[in-house]
């Protein structure tokens, strides 16, 4: 079973996310949520996961940093991560890929958006 | 002759297409509506008359500064939340002002997206919802909005921009113009 990140700091986003996922083939386990990256980091002390949704905008710590911070720590280099965002400049997405973001899914999305993508990368 | 380019602007019409673009986009992605649109002509010093129901406010910052605002009645409101969530919403409460912020996010984002081919990367700062009657919302920086009007089904939808260009290249161009909301 694939337990599940998602940040987002609309708790509406989280919702929809957490349908899509239990909407896919993929058997998913747990899904926890955070509101910005400082709650994501708390929860990832005692907790795994095996892949993460990440907002970009968020208050306290916005997704790009959390992302660098996920990367330059194990257990989460090699973590599936997939930015979902509204920020969709290409200097923004390019950003993220090199900072190590597995994909990158722009919003407004549909279900078949975000499955596509877990396919794709995990 | 000179190297130096002249600074890009973003006229009334850019926005409108903008808005429209952008609105579409989610309503068609996230809703599966069609929501035909016209230009609401608004006076230049007033962003709305003192209205009632729910209105969303997003700052936007970086070379054009300004405001995004998202406006309708409650009832648009619920009808919209129970469709992004699929659950079923007759009331205004905590989730529904969360789904309408969303929205806010994704319409004025990708506006935001679209100006930013024109005029260089922007900032968005995340969105303040208000539910309430008889209030009137003002910017502190400029007067001059731009709006269009979104039909959906019997109610409306209203997204409103007010932009200027940054001109002094300090911090405090990165600052949001404060906003008033008169209730």
């Amino acid at each position: 079973m694939l337990d599940v990140l998602i940040v987002d700091d609309s708790v509406a986003i989280r919702k929809i996310l957490q349908r899509v996922l239990r909407q896919t083939e993929i058997p998913i386990g747990n899904i926890i949520e955070a509101g910005d990256g400082k709650e994501a980091l708390e929860l990832l002390k005692t907790q795994t996961v095996g892949l993460a949704l990440l907002d970009i905008n968020m208050p306290n710590m916005d997704g790009l940093e959390l992302l660098g911070h996920l990367r330059a720590s194990e257990p989460w280099t090699n973590l599936p991560i997939i930015m979902v965002s509204t920020e969709g400049s290409q200097t923004k997405v390019l950003k993220a890929l090199e900072m190590g973001a597995s994909g990158y899914v722009r919003k407004p999305f549909n279900a078949d958006q975000i499955k596509e993508k877990l396919v794709e990368i995990l | 002759m000179s190297n130096v380019s002249e600074p890009e602007t973003i006229s009334n019409a850019d926005i409108v297409a903008a808005i429209v673009t952008s609105a579409e986009e989610v309503f068609s992605t996230m809703f599966g509506m069609e929501v035909p649109s016209e230009e609401i002509p608004l006076p230049q010093d007033v962003a709305s008359a003192p209205a009632s129901g729910i209105i969303s406010l997003i700052g936007l910052t970086g070379p054009w500064a300004g405001t995004g605002s998202i406006s309708c009645n409650a009832e648009l409101a619920c009808t919209l939340s129970s469709k992004l969530l699929m659950d079923e919403f007759t009331e205004v409460n905590e989730e529904v002002l969360d789904a309408v912020a969303e929205v806010t996010n994704m319409i004025i984002g990708n506006v935001k997206n679209v100006l930013e081919a024109k005029v260089g990367e922007m900032g968005l700062s995340t969105p303040t919802v208000i539910y309430g009657v008889n209030f009137q919302t003002r910017s502190a920086q400029t007067h001059k909005w731009t709006g269009v009007r979104f039909k959906c089904g019997s109610e409306e939808l209203c997204v409103l921009m007010c932009l200027v260009q940054s001109t002094v290249k300090t911090e405090r161009a990165s600052l949001q113009f404060p906003q008033i909301v008169r209730m």
